[in-house]
């Protein structure tokens, strides 16, 4: 029911922030797409964890920001390697295994690799990422551990409840 | 106090064209930044790199910068949306893109490149 209503409210509000239209027809044509939507979701049987993810969103909401400092850190080093004189950098294979349990906690970890410049996973097999690096000292698996835990902490869910 | 919150709603609208302008800006000199690391770097996997910081910086500035200069919400919404595809779908091609060069069976360039290898004298 939490799905049904999650998925419900998110298509309300991007359909009122994309139409901008207030008319009785209008919002009539509103109603009757998102009906249609929710109608089609639940035949196809995808009002589920992944198909609405917004019981999560406060949880993600904490972690975005952290992310977002981050890349932006990271950035700033990219940005260096790219217009310094000389050409400094040492590309780098390395193996990094994750502690997260869920696929959405792999997944939301694999992307945030990939997000901040200078490392990108390569592969994803269970719990272990192929990263490639720019430099050697921003792929030791170290560098990763927090970023790991804050992706868990995020994504998996409480030990205990679902 | 209403004086001073209008006062300070005037200074904004005056104040947010330049500040937008200049995010704009510096949204595409990290374009043209990465541009350049693209055309540097040696190989495929290297270069995906350089291309992360128009991704990541490059577009989130210009962004910023165009949601400053927005007339009214609904583009402000419009320009959130934009934002949050972005930051899904961006990681995830990059990825696929990786993967399918790793699967493909390209090796990357391992070690290191330029001035910190004495044997590389490009």
């Amino acid at each position: 029911m939490a799905y049904f209503l999650g998925l419900l409210a998110a298509l309300v509000a991007f359909w009122l922030g994309n139409s901008g239209e207030y008319k009785p027809l209008m919002l009539g044509f509103g109603g009757a797409s998102v009906l249609l939507t929710m109608i089609l979701a639940y035949r196809l049987d995808i009002i589920d964890r992944e198909g609405a993810p917004y019981v999560r969103l406060p949880q993600l909401m904490k972690y975005y920001p952290w992310l977002a400092v981050e890349v932006a850190k990271s950035n700033w080093v990219v940005i260096r390697a790219c217009l310094r004189a000389d050409l400094d950098i040492t590309p780098t294979l390395a193996k990094i295994k994750t502690i997260g349990k869920t696929d959405l906690a792999r997944v939301t970890f694999g992307n945030s690799i990939t997000m901040t410049p200078g490392t990108v996973t390569v592969e994803i097999d269970g719990d272990k990422l192929l990263v490639h690096g720019l430099y050697e000292s921003n792929t030791e698996p170290e560098g990763f551990l927090e970023m790991d835990k804050r992706c868990a902490a995020a994504c998996d869910p409480k030990e205990g409840h679902t | 106090m209403g004086d001073f919150l209008s006062m300070l709603g005037d200074f904004w609208e005056v104040a947010r064209f330049p500040l937008g302008g200049l995010a704009c800006l510096a949204g595409g000199l990290l374009c043209i930044v990465s541009a350049i690391g693209v055309l540097r770097f040696p190989d495929f996997y290297t270069r995906m790199h350089a291309a992360s910081i128009t991704e990541t910086a490059g577009t989130g500035f210009l962004l910023i910068g165009m949601a400053l200069m927005a007339p009214n919400w609904l583009v402000l919404v419009k320009l959130l949306c934009i934002f949050i595809f972005l930051f899904l779908t961006n990681p995830t091609s990059s990825h696929a893109l990786v993967n399918a060069a790793h699967v493909a069976g390209l090796q990357p360039r391992i070690g290191p490149v330029g001035a910190a290898n004495r044997e590389d004298e490009a």
